[in-house]
């Protein structure tokens, strides 16, 4: 008998996934539909909005005073970063500055917050990569620096503390001592945690090569922040323009060669040291004086003066409540928060309140550029590299 | 003859004989599973904002909730309860509806948060005004985030309820 | 490897003052231009919307601008205050030479269509949904334009001025559902 020849084929078909809303690893709300053949990626699509709270049209209705709360449940993990962005895009606007020693403590907090952010970014992708130990001694160095923001001024999460024109109040010796003690041991903690995993071979299979992005093609998507540095482009608004205290430190900026999740990582772990060292020059470099800018058309007056004189107390009622009397103009301020680049856009219209409030946030952008790195590689490096571009929900959908 | 059924211990009949009645075993069966159930909550993950970065650091080393036998797990049919940590956006409003369905009973809801109680801050066009406009919550939790203690305080509180709880799960009734 | 660098010179064009910039669009595309407005030491060049994705292709492409990074991207209502309703503003900055531009391009409301640039920033993507989303601008050309924050089947434009704040009247019916259901499911609950 002939044998006949068979071919057998096999009929494979793209199968949609969807990462919901509601997943431990997706940080927050976001909702990624995956079409995968096998198990390599064909396409993604991010869909956001599921936080979307409504801030630019809420900004619209407050005065510039009453809407700087809002602004630290944007990018809620490092709240102190986005107060002192708002704080700087509006006293441009007033055209007011705020004291030297304001500068200096909003450069502290700020690369406190800067800090606490990149050990919760840590802590979350370690935990999703796999290394869940991590987690539990990232949260030990946060919690350190959390109890300090509650010493100076009562919240531990969603602070108020920069205000329009300086800072709320003074720090209080204990709280710079404390802190000064923390850049002592904090860079031995990191060294802990890079003996964990930097040369682990499990996690250099999952970060190495993965989600690799060229400079010129990151500048294109519009990447700002740790995500493009990695890829080596040399771009930080504290450098590029300056503001608060940051031309008076010294520091350096790491930047990485390859563009993948490694170096975004290494670039990093590297900037924990550089914030620890500017952290460390500002303490020792701290000038007295007053913490509020002599603006009193456009800064609230001191608490006690208001509680206990009728003149203050009026002043403070009308600057709230109405608002204070903007020139008409339009203005664009950029800072650098931990996740990238945070941009405020205000257009006023001579009113106390703003006629547009924009928000550029970093996270936004990055999430876009999600459907370019994954595509071509497998479902689990979809979790690396939503854990590298580092998107927190409450930005990207404000 | 009429037996005292809120009695818990032994009761004399007419005739001298000695029962116990009924309420007896069934309220100590209420005792013992209520313990058991309070003693190991595992709620399902849902941060949703803010309130779930407390909710992290309330399961961190710091505060602890894993002594209260709390652990956070992934999936919905894998849990006792929701806690819902965060602003509850209409878009998301379906979502959290369907995976409060997909729970088993017995299940609880812990609202965590000023958002997630009635809104908070944000009174516009996109936001529910309180989760309990479609689950039914046991537990409110107010604050802007509240502390890990507060949250604490919050499952302490979910945990009375459940050992005073009578009728509500128990199918032997 | 990461590498720790202090400051690079970048290459010897130096950074240019934003009126000069102003000047060379003007010189440009002198029928575009329409107004340069200066404030606290920025400037806004407004232009006509026919023209923008020559405007920023020049931008981009030109050595001595080289403004490759698009900051942003956003819309303005100006219902009442102007003659034209919208104006879509886009800010860009120089990685190279640190120098700034806003470009302010102005949207009538009987016809709210503007070209799209995302061929020349790819990133110009999601924002112009944004914008598509919370105004009701439409971009010409655009591969996807959906909305993106809000709901699919949402109706209206958040972010006009003419949108009430604490939303419209009539709810949105995948919230409706959502509620119905509820009450539907209640009679299974037991009320505590």
């Amino acid at each position: 008998m002939e044998m006949l020849k068979v071919e057998k084929t096999f009929e494979t078909r793209e199968l949609s996934v969807n990462m919901g809303p509601q997943h431990p690893a997706t940080h927050g709300v976001l909702r990624l539909v995956l079409d995968i053949d096998g198990e390599t990626v064909v396409k993604v699509t991010p869909h956001v909005g599921y936080l979307h709270r409504g801030i630019e049209k809420l900004g619209e209705s407050l005065s510039y005073f009453q809407a700087l709360p809002l602004t630290d449940r944007m990018d809620y993990v490092s709240a102190m970063s986005n107060n002192i962005g708002y704080c700087v895009a509006v006293e441009k606007l007033f055209g007011i500055e705020a004291t030297e020693r304001a500068k200096f403590i909003r450069t502290i907090v700020g690369e406190m917050s800067r800090i606490a952010n990149h050990l919760l970014w840590l802590a979350t992708h370690a935990l999703d990569i796999g290394a869940m130990t991590v987690f539990l001694y990232c949260f030990r160095e946060r919690e350190w620096l959390l109890d300090l923001f509650e010493m100076i001024c009562g919240a531990r999460l969603t602070v108020t503390y920069p205000r329009i024109g300086g800072v709320r109040n003074d720090v209080p010796q204990e709280f710079l001592d404390s802190l000064y003690k923390f850049t002592d041991e904090f860079p031995s903690r990191i060294l802990e945690y890079e003996t964990l995993i930097d040369q682990n071979r499990i996690w250099l299979k999952r970060t190495k090569g993965i989600g690799v992005i060229s400079a010129e093609e990151a500048i294109n998507w519009g990447l700002t922040g740790a995500t493009l540095r990695g890829s080596g482009v040399l771009y930080d608004v504290r450098k590029h323009t300056p503001y608060d205290a940051y031309d008076k430190v010294d520091f350096d900026i790491p930047i990485g060669t390859e563009g993948d999740t490694y170096d975004r990582y290494r670039c990093r772990m590297l900037e924990l040291r550089q914030s620890n060292r500017i952290i460390r020059q500002c303490i020792e470099k701290l000038p007295p004086g007053p913490i509020m800018a002599d603006a009193p058309k456009f800064t609230l007056p001191p608490k006690d003066y208001v509680l206990k004189d009728m003149e203050h107390l009026i002043h403070q009622f009308i600057l709230i409540t109405k608002g204070p009397t903007v020139p008409e103009g339009e203005i664009y301020v950029a800072t650098e928060v931990p996740k990238g680049e945070l941009g405020f856009y205000f257009v006023s219209d001579g009113t106390g309140k703003p006629y547009r409030m924009r928000v550029r946030a970093p996270s936004f952008v990055h999430a876009s550029v999600l459907p370019r790195l994954c595509v071509g590689h497998l479902v689990a490096d979809v979790i690396a590299n939503i854990g590298t571009i580092d998107i927190v929900l409450g930005e990207c959908d404000r | 003859m009429l037996i005292d059924t809120s009695a818990t211990t032994l009761v004399t009949l007419d005739d001298g004989t000695k029962i116990l009645p009924p309420n007896v075993i069934i309220t100590s069966l209420d005792k013992v599973i209520n313990w058991s159930r309070l003693s190991s909550i595992w709620p399902t993950t849902f941060g949703l904002a803010c309130c779930a970065i407390e909710m992290m650091a309330a399961g961190a080393a710091h505060y602890d909730f894993d002594r209260f036998g709390i652990i956070f797990r992934g999936s919905p049919r894998q849990s006792d309860c929701i806690i819902v940590a965060g602003t509850v956006t209409k878009k998301m409003a379906s979502v959290i509806r369907r995976v409060y369905d997909q729970v088993p009973e017995p299940r609880y809801v812990v609202a965590m948060g000023s958002c997630a109680c009635s809104g908070g801050v944000f009174r516009t066009y996109s936001v529910v005004q309180g989760c309990d406009a479609f689950l039914p919550v046991d537990v409110f939790i107010p604050g802007c985030p509240p502390r890990p203690e507060a949250l604490m305080e919050g499952m302490i509180k979910l945990q009375e309820k459940i050992r005073k709880e009578q009728a509500r799960w128990s199918l032997w009734r | 490897m990461a590498v720790i660098l202090e400051r690079i010179e970048y290459s010897p064009y130096k950074k240019l003052e934003p009126l000069e910039i102003a000047e060379k669009i003007k010189e440009k595309f002198p029928l575009e231009a329409v107004d340069v407005i200066s404030f606290r030491d920025q400037v806004s060049v407004i232009v006509k919307r026919d023209q923008i994705v020559p405007i920023c292709k020049y931008l981009h492409d030109d050595p001595h601008l080289s403004l490759d990074h698009l900051q942003d991207l956003t819309a303005v209502d100006y219902s009442g205050k102007k003659d034209v309703r919208f104006e879509v503003v886009y800010n860009l900055y120089s990685i190279r030479h640190r120098h700034m531009i806003r470009l302010k391009a102005q949207v009538p409301e009987s016809d709210p269509r503007i070209n799209t640039v995302t061929s020349v920033w790819v990133g110009a993507n999601w924002h112009e949904r944004e914008c598509f989303d919370m105004f009701g601008i439409v971009f010409n050309g655009h591969p996807d334009l959906r909305r993106i924050l809000m709901p699919e089947d949402w109706e209206g434009h958040p972010l006009r001025k003419d949108y009430p704040l604490k939303g419209p009247e009539k709810e949105w019916s995948g919230y409706v559902q959502v509620v119905e259901l509820a009450k539907k499911l209640k009679e299974f609950e037991w009320a505590g």
